[in-house]
């Protein structure tokens, strides 16, 4: 479904990525782990046209989308909740949900969507008409996915969504992105907490500064002593 | 509760009903016009008649740039660039255009039009009334082209940066007008004058006070209307919503689908148009002489003080902080109007006092409980007590050591905006506005827009 080659990015003399190549099939969930500085971020920024990539090239249901820009994006079918959440903080968390659709017409099914997302986060329905700002870490980032699923996407891409999360959120954040996969979106996540981003993938890839180290089933990856020493604190 | 989508869904777009919507904010300008021009004006005396003008032209400027720096989040500091523009465009069409069409540089007065009136038996509209309302518009289209101009830096710049460039904007607004010949008084005189020079002859850095006084309280409390209701709907529709999501996060705005360089140029546009038009109104104004310091930045900052102390993105606020800002400094004259304004002060505290005491101690338990904001109404009475007691301290110290107030108002102005920036620094009304209120809302959902704009795709 997606397809990346040898995805090169720099910040000025900087490269950041030396040549990335990944793909995620239809109804995956696929995991980039490693440590901070790793890329992972930038990776996921340049396949959603926020960072310009100085090579390689990015292709999405067999279209090239490497040059393609961010708002347009998403008209294609694949939505970006960025690193930090990005909320809206000043606007409540309905004008939130409807900025998610901002790139629809069908008010219909958006007002459908809307339901669907409020069901799968009831956190968001008791908060609806308060401001984004006044949300706390884990109810903004449930805020942050809910947004992105209004785009109605068929491919969603995750950025860092256990980040300042106690553990207990996480736990939820995960089994909802469970949930969303199993409704038949499919994600690419980008995560340091490599141990429950293994524990919800299908695939996994590792990256260390700015390459693919190693890839592989999560559960392969999950039970090989590399990846135990390096990321899981375990062996 | 409704969301736009849904309201959209029940009263599908029908013609009658898009006539209606763009009807009913004319209506309502020129009913609030004819009722400010024929019953207001005349029963007030010249003095408070001025000040209520510069209050309206205010008004029109401060919600001008709530579009740009509230909205957008875009911080411009040229805004009086825009203003100049339009003033100067819309007088050099309305002088020189009235040389061409009546032989003679003066006003040709409706009822409606001119500060003090028209003289009996003028027609309700004149011509001369035509070319005025042709010139603001003109003055407000070159305004939003040069929006278009200004706009475009702003596509790659952020914060400061952008600032700077709209500071630039403004200053190079104001060297060039610095330039312009002198103006042509006669029609002897512009028959001699090469035919591309006669708009430009506007009087370089000596002023431009030959235009036409066509600005009344009609034009410009019907402009105040079209302007706050402009920002209304834009504030709801989908596009205000994209201006919004620029201003909280152009990163994840981007990743909505907002086409953000898109929705940033158009918010300089729309704030560009009613500068220039808020800028024509100002140029035909009485006892007004146009000069290039008017696109300056001191003009430009005290446009901005009025958005920040009303609150970054708030139409209400900045149209309250453009009324205060422009009359505080009129305020502090005289002891007289000092006290004036300290009694006028005292029943709204009392009424406001006695709705605390009815309604206070018996909901307190449950207000606790249900974590509504309980500080509401004292916070606002705390603050109408101090400005009573400040403004009758104030009265009776000048009034008791002999200060002449006039010479130390503006140090006063200055410090009374330092105590609010400190106690208050999210302006009157943060980013929420005055019909965010419960009271409002019925009428709200009867008024609100059924459809949003949308474009960008």
């Amino acid at each position: 479904m997606l397809v990346v080659e040898n995805l090169q990015v720099s910040y000025g003399a900087i490269r950041a990525l030396h040549g990335i190549s990944l793909r995620v099939d239809q109804g995956e969930v696929v995991t980039l782990i490693g440590c901070n500085g790793a890329g992972k971020t930038t990776t996921l920024r340049a396949i959603s046209g926020i960072v310009r990539s100085s090579g390689g090239k990015v292709s999405f249901e067999g279209r090239d989308i490497t040059r393609v820009k961010p708002h347009e994006l998403v008209r294609l079918g694949i939505a970006h909740s960025p690193e930090g959440r990005g909320v809206f903080a000043n606007m409540t968390v309905e004008e939130n949900l409807s900025l998610g659709a901002f790139a629809r017409n069908d008010h219909a099914e958006i007002a459908k969507d809307r339901e669907k997302g409020l069901s799968l986060f009831p956190r968001l329905r008791e908060r609806y008409k308060q401001f984004a700002g006044t949300l706390s870490g884990g109810e903004q980032q449930m805020l942050a996915m809910a947004r992105a699923l209004m785009a109605r996407p068929r491919m969603l891409l995750l950025d860092e969504p256990s980040l300042g999360l106690a553990p207990q959120v996480v736990q939820t954040i995960f089994q909802i992105i469970r949930e969303i996969n199993a409704a038949g979106t499919t994600i690419l996540l980008v995560e340091q907490n490599a141990h429950m981003a293994l524990k919800v993938a299908h695939r996994a890839y590792v990256l260390e500064v700015g390459e693919i180290a190693m890839e592989g089933p999560a559960k392969e990856l999950a039970e090989s002593d590399e990846v135990r020493k390096a990321y899981l604190g375990v062996g | 509760m409704a969301s736009l989508q849904d309201r959209a869904k029940l009263f599908p777009s029908s013609p009658v009903g898009a006539a209606w919507r763009l009807c009913w904010p004319i209506l309502v300008a020129l009913g609030l016009g004819v009722l400010m021009q024929l019953v207001v004006r005349p029963s007030i005396d010249a003095y408070s008649s001025t000040q209520i003008l510069n209050i309206g032209i205010a008004i029109i400027l401060a919600v001008s740039l709530t579009i740009v720096n509230g909205f957008t989040g875009q911080f411009s500091i040229g805004h009086a660039g825009f203003l100049a523009v339009g003033g100067y465009v819309a007088g050099s069409i309305a002088y020189y255009g009235s040389f061409a069409l009546f032989g003679s540089g003066g006003a040709k007065l409706g009822l409606l039009s001119g500060l003090y009136g028209a003289p009996a038996g003028a027609p309700l509209l004149s011509t001369g009334d035509l070319l005025f309302f042709g010139s603001l518009l003109a003055g407000g289209l070159i305004a939003a082209l040069l929006g278009v101009a200004v706009g475009l830096p702003s596509l790659r710049l952020k914060g400061d940066y952008l600032a700077i460039v709209t500071l630039g904007f403004g200053e190079i607004v104001r060297v060039l007008i610095q330039q312009t010949p002198q103006v042509l008084m006669s029609k002897e005189a512009i028959e001699e004058s090469p035919a591309w020079k006669v708009p430009f002859s506007v009087g370089g850095s000596l002023g431009f006070g030959n235009v036409p006084k066509y600005t009344s309280h009609f034009w410009v409390y019907g402009a105040v209307v079209l302007t706050l209701i402009f920002a209304y709907r834009l504030k709801q529709s989908s596009t205000g919503r994209a201006l919004l999501s620029i201003r909280e996060d152009e990163i994840a705005a981007e990743a909505m689908g907002v086409r953000t360089t898109y929705y940033k140029v158009w918010g300089f546009v729309f704030a560009a148009f009613f500068a220039g038009i808020a800028g024509g109104l100002y140029a035909h104004t009485l006892g007004i002489a146009l000069s290039p310091n008017d696109a300056g930045f001191q003009k430009s900052f005290d446009i901005i003080i009025m958005v920040v102390l009303g609150g970054l993105g708030s139409i209400s606020g900045a149209a309250i902080a453009a009324a205060i800002v422009t009359y505080l400094p009129e305020l502090l004259r005289t002891p007289a109007t000092l006290e004036k304004f300290a009694i006028a002060g005292v029943p709204l505290l009392v009424v406001g006092l006695a709705l605390y005491a009815m309604a206070g101690p018996a909901r307190s338990d449950a207000e606790k409980k249900s974590g509504r904001d309980r500080r509401a109404l004292p916070r606002f009475l705390i603050g109408l007590s101090v400005i009573i007691i400040g403004l009758s301290v104030l009265a009776f110290a000048a009034r008791r050591f002999s200060i002449n107030l006039g010479e130390y108002r503006l140090i006063i102005y200055a410090l009374a905006l330092i105590v609010m920036m400190i106690t208050r620094p999210q302006g009157l009304l943060g980013v929420r506005e005055l019909w965010d209120g419960a009271l409002y809302r019925p009428i709200r959902d009867f008024f609100a827009p059924r459809v949003g704009l949308k474009g960008g795709a």
